[in-house]
């Protein structure tokens, strides 16, 4: 378990990152707030407790590797990463713009800390193994991440992905399924279900954990593990999309809309007493 | 012509890789089931260690050899012509194509000269799909000299390579004293009523038709064109200028690959007639190469043809 006032400086950390998350979606006047929230708690743990990144020198070569594969939710990782400080957190109020470098989807070429450019939903899971495989047969010893969402798995090629990496015993890569149970059409068990998404992984040759991903303890204890496998390992997130702004909250319209002027002062105001309060 | 040395470039491929391999260790091979048929099995043989193969699954192929390229290390990756720019189009646009990685893609069996395999398996789009791609540098060698020296070309360049090699035993035109280089042009014979740009298996053609068109008193400047993209723009405007007529000869659909190259040239640059020898907007079919060869129209006769219909519309 953390340390109470460790716990306690992820969760205001996270909260700040969620604020940055509307500030980016709001003046982008687009993006997708649904799942960015969702996996706030997610993004948050990583680059502020679990891997092993220095912003002051984004490129290194024997850093941890994060590949967001749902990388429509590049406004967390934004956020995460100006926070974190990669760059200014006042950058995130240019998300989109047509001058700024936070392109709507990830881009490694242009945003200090992004690993891969990612946005075509399945790609990024195969790119993360190709950088686990990279490790592996150069005798690095760093570790990748990789997040999807979990309509994301409907996708045939995150299953190819998968099937290579438990094939190559690829124990230094963690797949992290945001499991929201929302994509664009509505729930993913409606649309095309994709579960039991545990079992699946399993079916593939990984080590599974579920959890709350929302819950920084639960996090903390599924982040524990990477690394004491042989096989890949799956941790299945079960997340709230929105979560931290009551109104977005498991609403699939706001898997991809900007909240308007009133909408935005409210969900700032909520995030604000959220941090308050902790 | 019966003596002449003749190897399929997919087996300069694996030579190539073979020879590169033993100069340095910096590189992983990927292929996806097809090891025996691109011939990366030859190096697979040699470095079984740093031969990966994918299974098939060339999408995910694709996309792995992104994500050891982001990691700042030297990849090839290899299929069929068809299902690395074909099936896999998207992930080479965005997973390799977007980030400018240095991923090589060794394209095998592309065109009708695949032969037996019929359609499903002639794929003569690979150009013009992977021309579209900002960024990406696509190479069509035209025989066992110039396909390993493309291929040590692309480990020297900074972006991606997209490097087309074909399953049909291909004349020898070039000895070891040939210099390659990316976006170059090379003219192999100099001519003033016509000039005919030849890239691939049609170079060693274009050869035969110079001597075809000489015996009618036709002077033909033949110029092979390695590199589809980024095209030798000074090679094509001073061909246009100086002979006023132009028979483009390629292993490919007629639509965006080498006619389209050097039209969109022509048509900015030098106003110039421009005649495709190319497979004309159809579907291949089974039988032995040189049969198709003859049926799809991608002969020395043909770019005779084409050069005489060119001379005549200047
Ligand atoms: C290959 C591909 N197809 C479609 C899309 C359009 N798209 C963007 S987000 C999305 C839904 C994603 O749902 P999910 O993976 O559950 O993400 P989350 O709920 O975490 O936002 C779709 C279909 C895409 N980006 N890529
Ligand atoms: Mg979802």
């Amino acid at each position: 378990m953390m340390k109470i006032d460790e716990k306690l400086a992820l969760q205001k950390t996270a909260t700040k990152v969620r604020m940055g998350v509307i500030e980016g979606v709001f003046n982008a006047k687009s993006g997708h707030p649904g799942g960015s929230l969702s996996s706030a708690d997610i993004l948050t743990y990583l680059y502020f407790k679990q891997m092993n990144i220095d912003p002051e020198n984004p490129k290194a070569a024997n850093r941890d590797r994060l590949v967001l594969s749902k990388g429509h939710a590049a406004p967390v990782l934004y956020s995460v990463l100006a926070n974190r400080g990669y760059f200014d957190v006042e950058m995130l109020k240019t998300l989109r713009h047509v001058d700024s470098i936070l392109q709507g989807h990830p881009d490694m070429k242009k945003i200090p800390g992004v690993d891969m450019s990612s946005g075509s939903l399945g790609q990024g899971i195969s790119a993360a193994v190709g950088m686990a495989l990279s490790a592996k047969h150069f005798g690095d010893d760093y570790k990748v991440y990789t997040i999807l969402g979990d309509g994301e798995i409907e996708e045939g090629q995150v299953w190819e992905a998968a099937m290579f990496a438990s094939h190559k015993k690829l124990n230094n890569l963690t797949v992290i399924v945001d499991n929201n149970n929302l994509q664009i059409d509505g729930s993913i068990d409606e649309v095309n279900s994709p579960y039991p998404i545990d079992e699946k992984f399993k079916a593939f040759g990984f080590e599974v954990a579920v959890i709350n991903g929302n819950d920084l303890d639960e996090i903390d204890a599924a982040m524990q593990k990477v690394g004491t496998y042989e096989k890949p390992y799956a941790i299945i997130a079960n997340t709230v999309k929105g979560k931290g702004v009551s109104f977005m909250e498991n609403q699939v319209g706001w898997h991809g809309s900007a909240p308007n002027e009133e909408q935005y002062k409210a969900a700032m105001a909520e995030l604000e007493s959220a941090l308050a309060a902790l | 012509m019966a003596d002449i040395k003749k190897i399929a470039t997919r087996d300069s491929f694996g030579n190539g890789l073979v020879e590169l391999g033993n100069e340095r260790d910096d590189f992983i091979v990927l292929d996806a089931d097809l090891a025996a048929a691109t011939k990366t099995g030859i190096f697979k043989k040699a470095f079984p260690e740093r031969h990966y193969d994918c299974g098939i699954a060339e999408q995910n192929m694709v996309s792995i050899a992104a994500g050891i390229a982001a990691t700042g290390k030297r990849v090839v990756c290899s299929t069929f012509a068809m299902f690395a720019a074909g099936r896999a189009y998207e992930q080479v646009r965005n997973s390799i194509g977007y980030p400018h990685l240095p991923v090589i893609i060794g394209a095998t069996h592309a065109g009708i000269s695949v032969g037996e395999d019929g359609a499903t398996h002639q794929c003569c789009e690979d150009l013009a799909l992977m021309r579209t791609i900002p960024g990406m540098t696509v190479i069509n060698p035209a025989d066992d000299t110039e396909a390993k020296a493309a291929l040590r070309a692309a480990f020297d360049h900074d972006g991606p390579v997209y490097i087309r090699f074909g399953r049909l035993a291909v004349p020898v035109i070039f000895d070891e004293d040939y210099k390659f280089e990316i976006g170059k042009g090379v003219e192999l014979r100099d001519g003033s009523d016509v000039t005919v740009i030849a890239t691939g298996l049609m170079v060693a053609e274009a050869l035969e038709a110079y001597e075809l068109l000489k015996a009618e008193g036709i002077s033909a400047r033949i110029i092979n064109m390695p590199t589809i993209k980024p095209i030798d723009k000074d090679i094509i405007v001073k061909a246009a200028k100086e002979t006023g007529a132009i028979v483009t000869a390629e292993e490919h659909t007629v639509i965006g690959g080498l006619y389209g190259a050097v039209s969109e040239v022509v048509v900015a640059e030098a106003p110039a007639i421009v005649v495709p020898v190319a497979v004309n907007d159809v579907y291949g079919h089974s039988g032995p190469a040189p049969v198709l060869l003859d049926e799809f129209g991608l002969r020395a006769k043909d770019i005779v043809a084409a050069a005489k219909a060119a001379i005549a519309k200047k």
